[in-house]
């Protein structure tokens, strides 16, 4: 049974409190300054009522630990459970960022450790870890690159990005000033020389890319491209979203890149808590180092502690030293596996991904048939004729207990069903998804309605995106309750 | 896929109706079908000037955002208010009452230069082929 | 080898008989042998669990200043007492490895409790409609400028306080940087620790898109928001208040109410732990005419194919995935748990409990403040304010690690460090998480300059 629930505004009674810890009533500020609205609006519940309604609305989702989540390019691998224990010792939640050095050398060790576990795997030598969101590595990334041409006397106009490219990439781009230019992807759905040489020239500040691409395919292409563009006077930014496929097989920095950001929520198993917190760290290489935010770690008098100037570099992304909570989380990760783990991490992550590619490929059109790594990338051609759509796929698997693969990204592939089922995942759940997935293509044709109007098994049924475009409701409001 | 013989089309898939000195604009069933359920347009205001082929404003569905490009230069003299309260209404009436702008045609002439109703049903198709 | 890969050799064998491959080697084959060669990482050998644990135990317990009962500093991360439901909640598997919502039916959960989490903010800001949440505080403030520039793109100029927190600002300078048309102008602060009004009325041109004020602000004085609202949009400019410490809108006037037209917040002291610093989390809202132009994820009410209410993303034609070059913002995500967090916290002390909360710290720091100004300890800044505000002590100022260390207090933040002109001033921030054997002790820190404490010790 699945238990419905309001909204917190529609429980509770007027004069129910859950937490009053001695506070008072008193006026202790003049009127002119206070607010006279009493706080009307706020829930009236107690703490019974606030547990059973979060517990309740928990009931609802599907989640990684529930059940698998095959999203291309976003790795949900199992997030462990130690990682929770570690991020909540007390000697960590209780730090105040701003304490002196001296008092807080055990977060600052942690720092220091995931800066050189990360210039480890990037191969690139220096680190910011101050970023909360792989969006926000990439601005800062971007940032840098633009830094390093102004310091250069070379402000550069454009940035090179593939048209597979995920749309953060021109946006960044975009804050930066730069303007866009698009590359196709040639028929094997990779970078190709050529096509990066036609469009490369020294108004080029910078070539984004991503390694292995959106389409689960290894760049192997990218050495020759990186050195076009350095020939060129311009640099390689790496989307650091596919690291999964990349630990212990090639490191950026072999590879002619000379920026990226990482998701420490992706590859590096910090929970991806229906939408954050993440944190989104860069590499660079060392001759943009200079270009990197304040305060950096440094040592002083045999103790690490941030550099005295704060107003270096391009300047901070965020408030304090990062998302600390997530760096440690990350750091667990990394040192629990090791570098044999991490490597072991990227060969089944492809095994995985193969072998559901191996399953599938019949049933679903596979669109390039390059040699996959950590995920594969399907078109809708085998359902067009059904009238069904990639969505309706997606809405079905559902049905089936699983979370749907990742749906009409890249925008290169038509209809794209971008399946990674990441290395955590058993072979009888890759087995169970694949079932699904083909039980799934043949009520295509067999019973297609079925797909349109699911998901049938869901806590709601599909639900009206359009309305809620078209006459936005964004919140509950006393005066007009729903 | 309706394709009304009385009207001029550009490859980007607006219409315009020439009444007299205006132009009424507005996107094709094609478009309105390509795009799915309209969920907003943005629009120039009253007054702006529009110049041939440059883009003057946007419509969003769920899942797209497409640029909207001038068939015609000249002044905006009405902008479609109803669209404000009801975008629906470019899906269900596309060039009827989903009309978006009426411009004051600089030039009416530029409308002989646009795709008559054979030749942007080929376009449609042809790009459907793709 | 350490991992929680499941694949037994025999799983390995089958799925490889599948692919039709010879081996796991086989499958990266294509990569160039020298890359391959090169990758071999650097790192030690993984850890057990216990060992894992152990290690992480060590570097927690050499962190001195755990407990946050002895530490007097807010300056934009804020001590209070969380709820032990809170992080219950937080523990929920259901919730913490949920994806970001974009299948919304098998994401109910999560999608009603940042609808609610938009109602919170909106309700507490007196604003009309807020998103899904930003990364900080300081983000936010950097994405409420880039807002007000889609609201007045004919204007250049953004005026910022100088008495708004240190890193807002830098990271608005951070974020406008690489754009052409954006000038930052600081506005210096007055003797009572406020915008100096008389050089707002000179700034105040019609090339100013906006304005920035921290609420309260770093100081902790409270600004005369509705005022500077008001001269703004004369100006034809647009508000933006910052609040570092969003336990202020459990008393203050909401800026909503004060014809601010943006206003943003960090929302740690709603059930965040301190942590170093982060995560935080950045609440944003704002007027209902401008929320095409507002960044961020934003949850919507709609009904399902059987007619039953749910939530939905909405509005995402506004973000990087469709509009990509064009998007409102690059962000790709909100503080998702955080957002949770900061729900759950403000579902427990509700209608009643926040206000006396926000009362309580109000009381607490003016007792503290007074106490310090009879011990000789003036302020330095006369406004009204919150739960922080600014002392002159020079010589605690002056040897405040050595002290921090000798005495296990932490007698607020020496603000030389952030602003030159304040050098030998401390801004002490008092909650109710300080009990008072540890107020008294610090007011005897003061008293003597540290001395007699110390010295205390040494007897004892």
């Amino acid at each position: 049974m699945t238990l419905d629930e309001p909204l917190i505004f529609e429980r509770g009674a007027s004069g129910r409190c859950a937490w009053d810890d001695g506070g008072t009533d008193d006026a202790v500020l003049s009127e002119s300054l206070v607010r006279d609205d009493d706080l009307a609006g706020l829930p009236e519940v107690g703490e019974l009522d606030v547990l059973r309604h979060f517990l309740r609305l928990s009931q609802w989702n599907y989640s990684a630990a529930t059940t698998m989540y095959p999203l291309g390019s976003c790795t949900m691998k199992y997030n462990p459970i130690v990682n929770e224990a570690i991020a909540r010792l007390a000697g960590f939640t209780g730090v105040h960022p701003l304490v002196p050095e001296a008092m807080a050398q055990g977060a600052l060790q942690v720092v220091a450790d995931l800066e050189e576990a990360l210039r480890a795997i990037s191969g690139l030598q220096a680190v910011s870890l101050q970023p909360a969101a792989g969006a926000q590595g990439e601005l800062l990334g971007m940032l840098v690159i633009r830094a390093h041409h102004l310091a250069n006397g070379d402000a550069r106009t454009r940035v090179l990005i593939p048209a597979s490219a995920h749309g953060t990439n021109p946006a960044s781009s975009a804050l930066c000033g730069y303007g866009v230019t698009e590359i196709q992807t040639d028929e094997r759905g990779l970078l190709a020389p050529d096509a990066v040489a036609a469009v490369m020239d020294e108004s080029v500040a910078a070539l984004m890319v991503t390694n292995p691409n959106t389409l689960g395919l290894f760049e192997r292409d990218l050495e020759v491209v990186a050195k076009i563009v350095h020939r060129h006077g311009g640099l390689v930014y790496m989307d650091g979203a596919n690291m999964n496929a990349l630990m212990g097989v090639a490191r950026p920095g072999d590879m002619g890149v000379d920026v990226m950001q990482f998701n420490l929520h992706k590859t590096f198993s910090t929970p991806h808590g229906g939408g954050g917190p993440g944190a989104g760290p860069i590499a660079v290489r060392d001759l943009l180092a200079v270009h990197l935010p304040g305060p950096r770690l440094t040592r002083r008098d045999g103790l690490l502690a941030w550099d005295a100037d704060e107003s270096i570099g391009v300047g901070r992304v965020r408030s304090f030293h990062g998302s600390f909570g997530i760096l440690l989380r990350a750091l667990a990760y990394v040192l629990r596996l090791g570098g044999p783990g991490l490597e072991g991490v990227t060969r089944m992550a492809v095994l995985n991904a193969n072998y559901v590619r191996a399953r599938l490929t019949g049933a679903y059109a596979l669109r390039y048939d390059g040699p996959s790594m950590h995920e594969c990338v399907f078109s809708d051609r085998t359902l067009g004729d059904k009238g069904v759509t990639t969505l309706d796929v997606a809405k079905r698997l559902l049905d089936y207990g699983f979370y749907a693969p990742t749906i009409y990204f890249p925008l290169v592939v038509r209809g794209a069903l971008m399946i990674e089922p990441t290395e955590t995942e058993s072979k009888e759940t890759l087995d169970e998804f694949c079932d699904a997935m083909l039980a799934i293509a043949e009520e295509a044709a067999r019973e297609p309605a079925l797909l349109r109007d699911a998901p049938h098994h869901a806590f709601r049924r599909r639900l009206d995106e359009t309305a809620a475009a078209r006459r936005p409701r964004l919140r509950w409001s006393p005066a007009n309750p729903l | 896929m309706n394709v009304p013989e009385s009207l001029r089309y550009t490859s980007e898939h607006e219409w315009v109706r020439a009444e007299g000195a205006d132009g009424v604009v507005g996107i094709t069933d094609f478009a309105q079908a390509s795009l799915g359920d309209v969920v907003f347009v943005e629009l120039p205001t009253v007054g702006a000037l529009l110049e041939q082929g440059q883009t003057f404003g946007v419509v969003e569905s769920n899942k797209a955002v497409s640029d909207l490009y001038a068939p015609v230069s000249g002044e905006v003299v009405a902008v479609n208010e109803a669209l404000g309260e009801r975008p629906e209404l470019v899906n269900e009436d596309p060039y009827g009452e989903g009309w978006l702008l009426r411009v004051r045609m600089t030039d009416a002439a530029q409308t002989t230069g646009l795709l008559d109703a054979d030749s942007y049903g080929r376009h449609v198709e042809s790009e459907q082929g793709t | 080898m350490r991992s929680y890969n499941p694949q037994t050799a025999s799983d390995i064998e089958a799925m490889l008989a599948t692919i039709g491959a010879d081996s796991v080697d086989a499958l990266f084959a294509h990569v160039p042998e020298g890359l391959r060669r090169r990758a071999r990482l650097a790192l030690p050998d993984g850890l057990t669990e216990p060992e894992l644990r152990r290690r992480f135990q060590e570097l927690a317990a050499t962190n001195d200043a755990s407990d946050p009962s002895a530490v007097f500093m807010g300056a934009g991360a804020y001590p209070h007492d969380v709820p032990v439901v809170v992080d219950h909640i937080m523990q929920r598997s259901e919730f913490a490895t949920a994806y970001t919502p974009y299948q919304a039916e098998v994401s109910q959960g999560t999608l009603q409790s940042i609808f609610e989490f938009q109602t919170f903010v909106a309700l507490l800001t007196g604003m009309e409609v807020a998103n899904a949440s930003m990364y900080d505080g300081a983000s936010a403030v950097a994405e409420a400028v880039l807002m007000a520039r889609r609201l007045r793109p004919k204007r250049r100029t953004v005026l910022v306080s100088r008495a708004l927190h240190p890193h807002y600002r830098a990271v608005i300078v951070t974020y406008v940087q690489g754009l052409d048309d954006v000038r930052v102008v600081e506005l210096p602060f007055a003797a009572d620790g406020r915008i100096d009004g008389r050089v707002l009325e000179r700034e105040l041109t019609p090339d100013v898109m906006c304005v920035v004020v921290g609420y309260p602000n770093v100081f902790g004085v409270i600004e005369p928001v509705e005022a500077i609202a008001a001269r703004t949009h004369d100006a034809g400019g647009i508000t933006i208040t910052a609040t570092p410490e969003a336990l202020a809108f459990g008393l203050l006037r909401p800026p909503g109410a004060m014809g601010v037209d943006i206003a943003v917040a960090e929302g740690q002291s709603f059930g965040l732990p301190l942590s170093f610093g982060g995560p935080g989390i950045g609440l944003f809202a704002t007027r209902q005419e401008h929320v095409r132009a507002m960044p961020g994820r934003v949850v919507g009410e709609t009904v399902d194919a059987a007619g039953a209410r749910g939530f939905v993303l909405t509005l995402a034609t506004r973000e990087q995935h469709i509009r990509r070059e064009r998007a409102t913002s690059n962000i790709c995500t909100n503080q998702g748990l955080c957002a949770l967090a900061v729900t759950v916290y403000l579902s427990l002390l509700g209608r009643r409990g926040l206000g006396r909360l926000a009362r309580r710290n109000v009381a607490q720091s003016h007792r503290v403040a007074a106490a310090l100004a009879q011990r000789g300890r003036a302020r330095r800044f006369g406004g009204d304010f919150f739960n922080e505000f600014v002392v002159e002590a020079p010589d605690v100022a002056g040897r405040w690690e050595a002290l921090c260390r000798e005495t296990g207090i932490v007698p607020g933040f020496p603000l030389g460090r952030w602003y030159p002109e304040l050098e030998g001033t401390l801004l002490v921030c008092v909650t109710e998480v300080h009990a008072e054997r540890h107020v008294s002790r610090l007011l005897d820190l003061f008293d003597a300059g540290g001395e007699r404490d110390v010295a205390e010790r040494r007897r004892a």
